[in-house]
C-alpha cells in the first residue's frame, strides 16, 4: 500500500491544494458573474457593507469574551452566548420600564448608557457565577472536561432563563433618536447602524486600554503567558481569571443591549445560541486569544455574511443563496483553519497550546 | 369503561425547544375547551394527558408510541409541527386512534397519493388550514384585491413555511402573475439586509412571508431601511397572526396583511378574556383557537360515539369516534364552521377555508394592544363562489 | 456573636442557605410548580412538595453527619436540623412576602437599601483591615453605584410592571399554592405551614443520622425505591402493563400515580429486603469472595447467561413504548461506539459527527423511498442499503478528514463543528431540494422486511440495533488491540513522538475518521427506517453534542461506559418527557455535576483511570 506521506509527495497537501484552487475558482466565477450582470448597484453594496459592519460589531463584542477566556484558560467557553442572552433578556424589562416612564425618549443617551451598564452587570454576574461554580473546580483537567461542562452550562442557562422569564418573544422599544438615516451622496445609512458601530468601537477601545495599559491588564497578560510564574510574582490568579470572565461578561451584556437597540426583535431565551456560535467563529477567524483579532474577525464575519450570498452564491446560480450564508461563514472558518490556523491576526501558538 | 372512570384525551404538543410557544399556545386552547365544559363530559371527568412531541418526526413518533400504549385514551390532540405529525400518524392510525392537529398545514398530510408525496392515513384530522387552501387564497388576495403582478416568496427552511411559499408561488403563477423571486432565510438569522437587497433588485409588488417570529419581525423592520422596497407590500401567513406580532415588530408592522381565521361575533374576545384569566396574558401564537376547536370536535365526537351500558358503564369504540369525527359537519367553532372532508387531497381537513380572511395591521395593533386587526378581505363573503371547496 | 462564628453554626448556615437557594431557584424557574403536577403517591404527596421537603431533609442529614466528630448531643443535632429547616424556608418566605399585596413595599425597600448595605459592609471590612479611609470611601461609592444601578433598575421595573409575575412568569398563583400547601388566601398560615414543614423535615434528616447503620440503610433503601417507582410511575406502569392484567394494575396505579396502599406495601417490602441485605449481605459477599476459582467461574457464567437472556428478551420485558426508547438508545450507542474510535482511541476531537448520521439517513431515504424523491423505487431494500450507507458515510468521513489532518485539539474540534453545520444547512437548502427534498425532507420510507414480515414495531427494530451494536463492539475491541489501535494510542498520547517513531500519522488519523464515520452511517440508516421520514431538522449540532457527551459521561474509551452514558443522557430524557423543559435543565446540570465530581465518567476505562489518578493528563487543558 502506498504511503500517505513521503518526502517528495503528500496526498494531504495535494488535496488541500486542489481544495484551494476549487474555492478560489468558485469565488472568482461567482463574483464575476454577479458584478458583470450589474444587478446590484453600488449604493446597495455600500448599504450591505454597512449592515454587515454593524452586525459584525455585535459579533466582535461577543467574540471578545471567547477570546479573553481562551487566552487565559485555553478553554472554549461554549456558554458565552448564553451570557449574552442573560443580559439582553433581562434588560428588555428595564428598557420597557424606561420607555413607559418616557425617560428613554427624553434622555436617550443617558437611558442607553444606563441600560448598557445594567445589562453588562447582569451578564457579568452570570459569567462570574459560571466561572466560580462550574469552571473553577476543573482547572487542570483534560481539555474535554471543561468543554463538556460548558455545553452543560449552556443548556442549563438557556432553560433557567426560559423558566424565569417565560418562552415568548419580546422586543426592545424603539428609540426615536436612533430612527432615520444619514444621507451621504445619495446613500442612506441608518442612524442605528452608525450607533452600533460607534458604541462597539468605544467599548473595544476601553477594553484595549484595560488590557494593554492598566495594572490588572498586565496581570491578565502575565497569567495568560505563564500561570506559575505569575503566581510567583504575587498575582492572585483566581482573581484575575474571575476578572477576565467578568470583563467578557460585561462586554457580552452590553452587546446584548446594543444589539437590542439595533435589532429590537426576537428577544428570548434561545437568542444567544446562534450569535454565540457565530461570535466564536469570528474569534477563531481573527485568531483566538488575540484581542484585535477578535474585533477584526467579528467585523469580517459580519461583512462576509452580508455580502457573500449575493456576491458569490447568487453569481453561481444557486437558488435560495441567502439560506446558505452560514455555509459561507463556516467554509471561511474551515479554510482559515487549514491555511492559516493562527487566524488572521494570531501568532502561531506553540504546539503545546494548539 | 366503568362508571367512575374519567374520559382521557391525549395531547402531543411541542413543549420544549425553540418553538415551544406553539405548544403552550395550543395547550391553553385545550385547557380552556375542557374548562368551558367544567371538565365534564357525559357526567364524567375529562382527563388530559400531555406528551412532548418536539418539532421533529422522531419526537412525534415517540409521543405517539407512548399515547397509543395507553388503552384508556380516546383521542389525541396534536401535533403542532407537520414533521412531528409525519412521525406520529402511522402509529396513531395503526392503533385505531384519531389525532386532530391544531397547527399542521403541510398538504402532504391530507393527501393519500404516496407516489406524489402524500402521506395521509385514516384517523388523521386537522382544524388548521391546509396549506394548499390557505396558499391559494393568499395568492388570490394578492392578485384580485391588491392587483399585484409580481411576487416574491421567502421561507425559513421549515417544512411549514417552505410548503406555503411553494403553494403561493404556484397559485400566483396560475393566476397569471410573475413569481420574480423565491428565496429563503435561516432560522436564527437577525440580519436580513442581504436577502432584502436581492428582493429590491427585482422589486416585486408583494412579498409573501409565512415566517415565524422572530424572523418575520426582523424582516419587516429592516425592510424600511432598504431603498426600492417602499411600495412593496408584505403578506404574512398564519404564523404571524398573533397578538404579540405587531407590538414586537413596531411601526414597521403597519400595513402588513396577515392571513388568519375570521372569528364572527364576540366569541373570540370572550375566549381571550378567559385566557387572560386562566392562563394569564395573551396567547403566544396564532393556533390556540384551532386547538380549542380541535378539542371541542373531539369531545363532541366522543359524546356521539359513546354508548351507555347498563349499570352506568360506557362503551366508547375508537372506530366509532373516528366515524363520528369524520361526520363532523358545520360545527360552529371559533375558527369558523368546521366540516371534516374525506377526499384526498383534503382527507381529514376540517377547516374548509370558509373562515379564512385577510387582516391588515394598523397602528392600533402596534401601540394600543388591539387584537384582532381589522379585516381587509373576507373570503367567504367577498368571493362567495369559491368559498366552499 | 461567638455562637455565630462557631463551626457548627457555619455548617448550619451554609447548608441551610444552600437548600434555601435551591428551593427558591426551583420555584422561580417553575420546577416546583411543574413537578407538583406529578403525584408520587396518590392524593398524598407530589413530586413538587417532595422536592421542597427533600432538600432540608438531605442537608439536615449532612449537617448532622458533619458534626458527628464534635460529639454533639442528640438535642444539639435536632436544633441544627431545625435551623437548617428554617433557613431553607427563609428565601422562599421572603419572595412570598414580596409577592403579596400588603408587603410589596418591602421589595422596593430592600432593592433600594441593598446597595448601601452591601457597600457599607465591604467598606467596613476594608476599614477594619486598616485601609486608607479615602480609598475606603471611594470603594464604598463605587460598589454602591454599581449595585445600585442594578437594584434601582429592578425596583423601577417592578414598580411599573406591578406584579412580580409579569416579569418572573413562574412566581404566580400556582407557585404560591404549592409552597404554602394550599393556603394562598391566608398567607401567614401558609408561611407558617411552610416553615413547619421544612423544619420538620430538617429535624427528621438530623434524627436520621442518629439511627444505627443497618436500619438506616434499610429505611433509605425503602424510601428510595418507593420514591423512584412513584416518580417514574409512567415507566414502571408501562413495564408492569406487559405482565399484569388490567385490574391488578389498577390496584397499584391510578394512571401513572402510585396508589397509597401500593406505596405503603412497596415501602414495607423494600425496607425489609433492605434490612435483610444490610444484615446478611456482608456474609453473602464474603462467601462469594472466598469461593474456589472454578465455582466463581460458574457463577460468572450464570451471570453472563442471565445478562444475555435479558438482552435478548428485553422488548418482551419492557413492552412497546419502552422498546421504542431502547431503539433510540441503541442508535446512540452505535454512534457513541463509532465516535469513540476517533475520540477515545485516537484522541481526535470530532464535533461534527452528525455529518455521518445525516449521510446514512439520507442515503437510505433516497434509495428506498417509494415517494416522489425515491431514486430506485423497489430496487433497494433496507438490507441492501445498509452497506451502501456504510460506504457512503465512510467516504464522507474520508473526504472531510482530508483537509483537517494537520489540525490538532481545539482547532480540529472547531473545524469539524463547522462541517456539521455546513451539512445541516445543505440538507435544508433549496439548492439540493430536487435531490433530497429540502425543508420537506424525504417521506414514505418503507420499513425493513425480514423473511416476508415487515419489521415495523420497535420490538423488532430493537434486534437490528442490537446486532449492529454487537458487531460494532466486536470490531472496536479488535481494533483497539490491533497494530492500528496501538498507533492511535500513540497519537492520542503525543502526536509528535508518534511521528518520530515512524508512525504514518496522516494515514492512521484518516483511518480513524473513516472507520468512526461508518457506524454513524449505519445509525442514520436505522434511524431513517425507524421514523419512516427524514427531515433536515433532525440533523443539528445537538446530535453531535449528545454523542460526545454520552461518551464523556459514560467514560471515555470505555465500551460499557458508552452504554451507560447513552441510557443516562438519551434514555432518561425520553423517560422524563413529562417534565418537558426541565429535562434539558437537568441534562445541563448533570453534565456540569458529572464533570466536577466524576470527570472520568460513570464506568471509566482502565487506562484512562490510570492516567487521571497518576495526574498524567490526556491532553493538558492549560500549558503550565
Amino acid at each position: 500500500m502506498f504511503k500517505w506521506k513521503t518526502d517528495e509527495f503528500s496526498w494531504v497537501d495535494f488535496t488541500i491544494d486542489v481544495l484551494r484552487v476549487l474555492i478560489v475558482l468558485a469565488v472568482v466565477v461567482g463574483a464575476w458573474n454577479t458584478l458583470s450582470s450589474g444587478r446590484i448597484s453600488l449604493a446597495q453594496w455600500v448599504n450591505l457593507f454597512a449592515a454587515g459592519l454593524s452586525q459584525g460589531s455585535i459579533y466582535a463584542l461577543i467574540a471578545l469574551g471567547y477570546t479573553l477566556v481562551y487566552g487565559i484558560l485555553l478553554m472554549i467557553n461554549f456558554a458565552h452566548g448564553e451570557v449574552f442572552m442573560a443580559g439582553a433578556f433581562t434588560t428588555v424589562f428595564f428598557a420597557e420600564a424606561l420607555n413607559r416612564t418616557g425617560f428613554l425618549n427624553e434622555q436617550p443617551l443617558l437611558a442607553i448608557l444606563l441600560m448598557i451598564v445594567f445589562a453588562g452587570l447582569v451578564s457579568m454576574t452570570v459569567a462570574i457565577l459560571l466561572e466560580r461554580i462550574a469552571y473553577r473546580p476543573l482547572r487542570g483537567s483534560p481539555r474535554l472536561v471543561p468543554l463538556i461542562t460548558a455545553i452543560g452550562a449552556s443548556f442549563f442557562l438557556q432553560y433557567t432563563f426560559r423558566g424565569l422569564y417565560g418562552s415568548g418573544f419580546k422586543a426592545y422599544p424603539g428609540v426615536k433618536a436612533l430612527q432615520g438615516a444619514f444621507s451621504i451622496g445619495g446613500i442612506n445609512i441608518p442612524v442605528a447602524q452608525v450607533f452600533v458601530f460607534c458604541s462597539a468601537l468605544i467599548l473595544m477601545l476601553c477594553l484595549y486600554w484595560l488590557v494593554e495599559r492598566s495594572r490588572i491588564g498586565k496581570a491578565m497578560r502575565a497569567v495568560s503567558e505563564n500561570k506559575e510564574v505569575a503566581r510567583l510574582m504575587g498575582i492572585d490568579i483566581d482573581w484575575v481569571i474571575m476578572f477576565t470572565f467578568g470583563v467578557g461578561g460585561f462586554l457580552a451584556g452590553s452587546a446584548g443591549v446594543i444589539n437590542g437597540l439595533f435589532r429590537p426583535q426576537g428577544v428570548n431565551f434561545y437568542m444567544g445560541f446562534i450569535p454565540g456560535i457565530k461570535a466564536f467563529t469570528a474569534a477563531v477567524l481573527g485568531g483566538i486569544g488575540n484581542i484585535p483579532g477578535a474585533m477584526l474577525g467579528g467585523l469580517f464575519l459580519g461583512v462576509i455574511e452580508a455580502i457573500g450570498p449575493n456576491l458569490v452564491l447568487a453569481g453561481l446560480g444557486i437558488p435560495g443563496a441567502n439560506q446558505l450564508k452560514d455555509v459561507i461563514a463556516f467554509t471561511m472558518l474551515v479554510l482559515v483553519l487549514i491555511f492559516r490556523p493562527q487566524g488572521i491576526l494570531g501568532e502561531r501558538l506553540s504546539e503545546q497550546k494548539a | 369503561m366503568a362508571p367512575d372512570e374519567p374520559i382521557v384525551i391525549g395531547g402531543m404538543l411541542v413543549i420544549s425547544g425553540a418553538v415551544s410557544y406553539l405548544g403552550e399556545d395550543s395547550l391553553g386552547g385545550i385547557e380552556l375547551a375542557i374548562l368551558h365544559r367544567d371538565g365534564q363530559l357525559l357526567g364524567r371527568e375529562i382527563e388530559f394527558v400531555l406528551e412532548d412531541s418536539l418539532c421533529s418526526a422522531e419526537g412525534g413518533q415517540a409521543a405517539a408510541q407512548r399515547l397509543s400504549a395507553d388503552e384508556s385514551i380516546v383521542g389525541v390532540i396534536g401535533t403542532n409541527c407537520s414533521s412531528a405529525a409525519q412521525g406520529a400518524m402511522p402509529i396513531i392510525s395503526d392503533a385505531g386512534l384519531v389525532m386532530i392537529a391544531p397547527s399542521n398545514t403541510s398538504p402532504s398530510l391530507t393527501d393519500e397519493d404516496i407516489a406524489a408525496g402524500g402521506s395521509h392515513l385514516p384517523g388523521y384530522f386537522r382544524t388548521s388550514h391546509n396549506g394548499l387552501m390557505e396558499g391559494m387564497r393568499n395568492a388570490e388576495f394578492a392578485t384580485d384585491v391588491l392587483g399585484a403582478t409580481s411576487i416574491a416568496t421567502v421561507h425559513d427552511g421549515d417544512p411549514y413555511t417552505e410548503g406555503l411559499s411553494r403553494v403561493v408561488a404556484a397559485s400566483f403563477a396560475d393566476l397569471g402573475g410573475a413569481v420574480v423571486f423565491e428565496g429563503a432565510v435561516n432560522k436564527g438569522d437577525t440580519d436580513m439586509a442581504s436577502i432584502l437587497t436581492e428582493i429590491a433588485v427585482v422589486n416585486p409588488d408583494v412579498i409573501y412571508l409565512p415566517l415565524f417570529e422572530p424572523e418575520i419581525n426582523f424582516f419587516a423592520a429592516q425592510m424600511q431601511h432598504i431603498d426600492g422596497l417602499e411600495d412593496t407590500v408584505i403578506i404574512g401567513g398564519g404564523a404571524s397572526f398573533m397578538a404579540g406580532f405587531p407590538e414586537n415588530t413596531g411601526e414597521a408592522a403597519v400595513g402588513i396583511y396577515v392571513s388568519g381565521p375570521l372569528v364572527t361575533g364576540n366569541a373570540y374576545n370572550t375566549f381571550l378574556a378567559a385566557w387572560d384569566d386562566e392562563v394569564g396574558g395573551t396567547p403566544p401564537s396564532g393556533y390556540h383557537a384551532h386547538a380549542y376547536d380541535a378539542t371541542n370536535i373531539l369531545l363532541e365526537a366522543v359524546a356521539a360515539a359513546a354508548v351507555e351500558l347498563e349499570g352506568g358503564g360506557l362503551l366508547i369504540g375508537r372506530g366509532a369516534i373516528r366515524e363520528a369525527l369524520a361526520a363532523t359537519e358545520d360545527y360552529p367553532g371559533l375558527t369558523g364552521n368546521l366540516t371534516c372532508l374525506e377526499e384526498s387531497p383534503f382527507a381529514g381537513d376540517c377547516a374548509t377555508g370558509a373562515a379564512l380572511a385577510m387582516f391588515v395591521i394598523t397602528e392600533a395593533e402596534v401601540y394600543d394592544d388591539n387584537w384582532p386587526p381589522p379585516v381587509a378581505w373576507n373570503f367567504a363573503s367577498d368571493s362567495p363562489g369559491q368559498a366552499e371547496l | 456573636m461567638d455562637i455565630l462564628r462557631s463551626e457548627r453554626s457555619r455548617i448550619v448556615v451554609s447548608l441551610g442557605l444552600l437548600s434555601g437557594a435551591f428551593i427558591l431557584f426551583a420555584g422561580a424557574v417553575g420546577m416546583i410548580e411543574a413537578f407538583h403536577e406529578r403525584e408520587v403517591v396518590d392524593k398524598f404527596i407530589s413530586l413538587g412538595q417532595l422536592l421542597m421537603l427533600l432538600a432540608p431533609f438531605a442537608v439536615g442529614f449532612v449537617a448532622a453527619s458533619r458534626m458527628a466528630h464534635t460529639d454533639a448531643s442528640a438535642l444539639t443535632l435536632l436544633v441544627c436540623g431545625a435551623g437548617v429547616g428554617i433557613l431553607t424556608a427563609i428565601p422562599t418566605v421572603i419572595l412570598l412576602l414580596f409577592n403579596s399585596e400588603e408587603f410589596r413595599f418591602l421589595l422596593d425597600l430592600t432593592l433600594k437599601l441593598l446597595p448601601l448595605a452591601v457597600a457599607s459592609y465591604f467598606a467596613w471590612q476594608r476599614y477594619r483591615a486598616g485601609a486608607d479611609p479615602r480609598l475606603v470611601a471611594g470603594a464604598w461609592l463605587a460598589i454602591a453605584v454599581l449595585i445600585g444601578i442594578v437594584t434601582y433598575s429592578f425596583a423601577l421595573v417592578f414598580e411599573i410592571k406591578g406584579e412580580l409575575r409579569t416579569v418572573l412568569v413562574n412566581i404566580n398563583r400556582d407557585w404560591v399554592d404549592v409552597v404554602t400547601f394550599d393556603h394562598r388566601k391566608e398567607l401567614m398560615t401558609g408561611i407558617l405551614t411552610l416553615c413547619l414543614a421544612t423544619v420538620a423535615s430538617g429535624c427528621v434528616g438530623a434524627i436520621f443520622h442518629l439511627i444505627p447503620d443497618a436500619p438506616r440503610r434499610a429505611l433509605l433503601y425503602g424510601l428510595g425505591v418507593t420514591f423512584l417507582v412513584g416518580a417514574f410511575g409512567e415507566t414502571v406502569r408501562l413495564i408492569l402493563q406487559e405482565h399484569l392484567d388490567r385490574d391488578t394494575l389498577k390496584e397499584i396505579f391510578r394512571r401513572d400515580t402510585l396508589r397509597q396502599n401500593a406505596a405503603l406495601a412497596l415501602f414495607v417490602v423494600s425496607t425489609v429486603t433492605g434490612f435483610l441485605w444490610a444484615m446478611f449481605g456482608q456474609n453473602l459477599r464474603h462467601g462469594i469472595s472466598t469461593m474456589e476459582y472454578s465455582q466463581r467461574r460458574v457463577l460468572n457464567g450464570i451471570g453472563m447467561l442471565l445478562f444475555v437472556a435479558i438482552l435478548l428478551s428485553l422488548p418482551w420485558l419492557i413492552g412497546r413504548t419502552l422498546s421504542d426508547v431502547a431503539v433510540t438508545i441503541g442508535i446512540f450507542v452505535l454512534m457513541g461506539l463509532g465516535l469513540n474510535i476517533a475520540i477515545g482511541l485516537a484522541g481526535l476531537l470530532d464535533l461534527g459527527y452528525v455529518t455521518n448520521y445525516a449521510v446514512g439517513a439520507y442515503i437510505l431515504a433516497v434509495l428506498t423511498s417509494i415517494g416522489p424523491l425515491g431514486l430506485l423505487k423497489g430496487t433497494f431494500n433496507f438490507w441492501t442499503v445498509i452497506p451502501v450507507a456504510l460506504l457512503a458515510a465512510m467516504t464522507a468521513g474520508f473526504i472531510f478528514a482530508m483537509p483537517v489532518l494537520r489540525m490538532r485539539g481545539d482547532y480540529l474540534a472547531i473545524a469539524t463543528l463547522g462541517f456539521g453545520e455546513i451539512i445541516g444547512k445543505l440538507a435544508i437548502s433549496d439548492w439540493l431540494k430536487p435531490l433530497i427534498g429540502g425543508a420537506q425532507g424525504v417521506q414514505a420510507i418503507p420499513k425493513p422486511v425480514f423473511l416476508g414480515a415487515e419489521l415495523k414495531n420497535p420490538e423488532q427494530l430493537y434486534y437490528i440495533v442490537l446486532v449492529a451494536c454487537l458487531v460494532t463492539l466486536f470490531v472496536s475491541i479488535r481494533l483497539n488491540n490491533s497494530r492500528t489501535g496501538r498507533q492511535w494510542m500513540a497519537i492520542r498520547e503525543d502526536e509528535d513522538v508518534a511521528t518520530a517513531m515512524g508512525i504514518d500519522t496522516a494515514r492512521a488519523k484518516l483511518l480513524a475518521f473513516t472507520l468512526s464515520a461508518a457506524t454513524g452511517g449505519v445509525a442514520g440508516a436505522i434511524f431513517a427506517a425507524k421514523v419512516g421520514t427524514v427531515f433536515p431538522n433532525s440533523f443539528t449540532v445537538f446530535i453531535s453534542i449528545n454523542v460526545l457527551s454520552l461518551i464523556i459521561v459514560g467514560g471515555i474509551a470505555s465500551n460499557p461506559g458508552i452504554v451507560v452514558g447513552a441510557i443516562v443522557l438519551i434514555g432518561m430524557p425520553e423517560l422524563l418527557r413529562e417534565f418537558s423543559d426541565f429535562r434539558f435543565m437537568m441534562y445541563g446540570a448533570l453534565l456540569i455535576l458529572m464533570m466536577i465530581k466524576r470527570p472520568q465518567g460513570f464506568i471509566p476505562s482502565k487506562i484512562v483511570t490510570h492516567e487521571v489518578r497518576q495526574g498524567v493528563k490526556l491532553k493538558p487543558a492549560a500549558a503550565e
